[in-house]
């Protein structure tokens, strides 16, 4: 147990240092939900605050899974990963603690982007219930990519895969368009994406928020981080066979 | 003497092919203990297995008693190096040997006091803030190395240890290898180089195609090859007008090694002085007679039936 609390701190550690607070996965994480909100809000400044919890989900699932499919698949075939696999470390802390690093990385980036926003732009948040959503986010966000990664061999394969579920998302869980303004069947798949949740979470804890439970969404998200945790685990354990 | 790694029927399929076919073998504590065969023999598959990387389909592994895929205690007890030098390349010498310490619980004194004391077992000092990925790679190897040490384990796992490194690095790198064993490490390595077996191993295995061939140490496994006794003879002018008539002496052809050296190969002690007539006869003088000790690559071929090109053939085409 202590072993493995250890190395899922070492591998946070490590992916930090060495992948995420570098210049390419802050720009993926941040640049890319930057500019698209700069583009609506110069289309439309006045309606813009109602765009902010989706800015703030889309960061959080853009910046968690920005240097995933380098921290797995880059390391599975470097084979860096293999010197964690022989440590005493079991393959769930090794996933751990590939998760937890994208999910800390989400962490700064989108609390960065929500104080900017409470700021500069009005935004008012009730602070203790937005954590309540963004931490379960996080963890779904990264957990699926991680996921996803895991599925494929090469480091672009795992890239093109992630944005399959990105740009989807972007368009079908509400960040940009109600989700109550889409069509019934659209309205109907966007109950099977997790970024759906983490916008209205966000939106329920902020002042335009709709009446429904924080609490709800953020349980919802922690299913959707188990239901992704398990079989990644198990792919995990299939490339060491 | 207690058995550092006990192997019994150990077997890997991938799919239809037999990588590693029912092998079985023990290795003394403080022993340095080979693998020695070609390419694609099954050794990578083999050490994979013994750390615990691969699970084996069928027979049984224990190292010090343990076993690697159950007991989390057997990992601590083991280093591995693989065949690629895989630390990180964004991080330094020391920052790399920092973090393996840091993963296997070596606490920070007993960590910063080892990583020192294996930079300098490594001659890697001055490069202990340089990053991994710019080191030579006589460098890397030897910085991999290490930080499979940063534990103090009881077995060490090499795979490869030279390849592809030029003669100095080769060297220096066997130089330690045998220093750590006469620190009383066990040291399980692979090797597809004949003379680096010879030199370093107390024992060897050879393998082929998944199977064990034969196992003892390199005088053992050279003395089965002596039965085909060898002598050379340098003589005074042309050699070639000797090969008749000493062929028909020792029923086996001799080989021109250069214009006056000859390699007779079934001429033996008994034989000497029929030969020296042979080469009185024929007009030339001795100038020079050695008896030639089977190389372990004449015992290799002799027990493999191989032809030594095999292990000469470098890993690519396929
Ligand atoms: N992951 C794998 N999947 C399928 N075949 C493999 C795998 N790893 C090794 N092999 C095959 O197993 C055999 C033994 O390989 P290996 O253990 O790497 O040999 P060596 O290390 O002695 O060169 C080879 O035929 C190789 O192609
Ligand atoms: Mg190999």
């Amino acid at each position: 147990m202590l072993d493995n609390l250890r190395g899922i701190w070492c591998i946070i550690a490590k992916d930090m240092k060495t992948y995420y607070l570098k210049p390419p996965a802050v720009s993926w994480g941040m640049v890319f939900p930057v500019t698209w909100t700069l583009a609506f809000y110069l289309r439309n400044p006045v309606d813009f605050k109602g765009l902010i919890p989706g800015l703030i989900a889309m960061t959080a699932l853009f910046s968690t899974t920005a240097a995933e499919a380098v921290v797995i698949n880059f390391e599975l075939r470097l084979g860096t990963l293999e010197r964690l696999l022989l440590a005493p470390i079991n393959m769930a802390a090794i996933l751990l603690g590939k998760i937890l690093g994208g999910a800390i990385f989400g962490f700064i980036m989108s609390t960065i982007v929500a104080v900017t926003c409470a700021l500069f732009l009005n935004f008012h948040v009730n602070w203790p219930s937005f954590f309540l959503i963004l931490l379960p986010s996080l963890l779904a966000f990264s957990t699926m990519g991680s996921l996803l990664c895991l599925l494929v061999r090469e480091v672009f394969e795992a890239q093109t895969l992630l944005n399959l579920p990105r740009f989807v998302m972007v368009f079908a869980s509400g960040v940009v368009y109600p989700i109550e303004f889409m069509p019934r069947s659209l309205q109907i798949f966007a109950h099977f994406l997790p970024l759906t949740y983490a916008v209205k979470g966000f939106k329920s804890v902020s002042t335009i928020g709709t009446t429904s439970l924080p609490a709800l969404h953020a349980a919802i998200l922690l299913g959707f981080f188990t239901l992704f945790l398990f079989p990644a685990i198990k792919l995990l354990g299939k490339k060491f066979q | 003497m207690t058995l550092a790694i006990k192997v019994s029927g150990l077997v890997k399929h991938y799919e239809s092919l037999v990588a590693v076919n029912n092998i079985s073998f023990d290795v003394k504590e403080g022993e340095i203990f080979g693998f020695l065969g070609p390419n694609g023999a099954g050794k990578t598959t083999t050490i994979r297995m013994l750390t615990g990387l691969s699970r084996p389909t069928a027979g049984t592994i224990e190292l010090l008693g343990l076993n690697i895929n159950s007991d989390v205690k057997a990992k601590k007890l083991i280093g591995v190096v693989p065949e690629a030098s895989n630390l990180y390349d964004d991080l330094t010498a020391l920052e790399n040997l920092f973090f393996m310490g840091k993963l296997y619980g070596v606490p920070k004194k007993e960590r910063c006091k080892r990583a020192e004391a294996l930079l300098e077992l490594f001659r890697l000092q001055e490069k202990r803030n340089q990053l991994f990925g710019t080191l030579s790679r006589g460098m890397k190897r030897a910085l991999t190395i290490a930080a499979a040490l940063i534990h103090n384990p009881k077995i060490l796992f090499l795979d490869e240890p030279t390849v592809g490194l030029d003669v100095m690095a080769a060297r220096s790198l066997r130089k330690v290898i045998q220093e750590l064993s006469y620190q009383g490490m066990t040291i399980f390595l692979t090797t597809h180089y004949l003379e680096e077996a010879d030199m370093l191993c107390d024992r060897i295995a050879i393998i082929v195609k998944g199977e064990i061939i034969t196992t003892g140490n390199p005088e053992d496994l050279k003395e089965m090859a002596t039965k085909e006794q060898a002598m050379e003879f340098t003589v005074s002018n042309d050699a070639s007008k000797l090969i008749e008539p000493l062929a028909a002496l020792t029923g086996s052809r001799p080989i021109l090694i250069n214009s006056n050296t000859l390699r007779c190969i079934g001429a033996t002690n008994d034989l000497l002085a029929h030969i020296c007539k042979v080469v009185q006869e024929a007009g030339v003088k001795v100038i020079h007679i050695n008896t030639v000790r089977p190389t372990l690559e004449d015992a290799f071929v002799r027990i493999t039936g191989l032809s030594p090109t095999v292990m000469s053939a470098e890993k690519g085409g396929k």
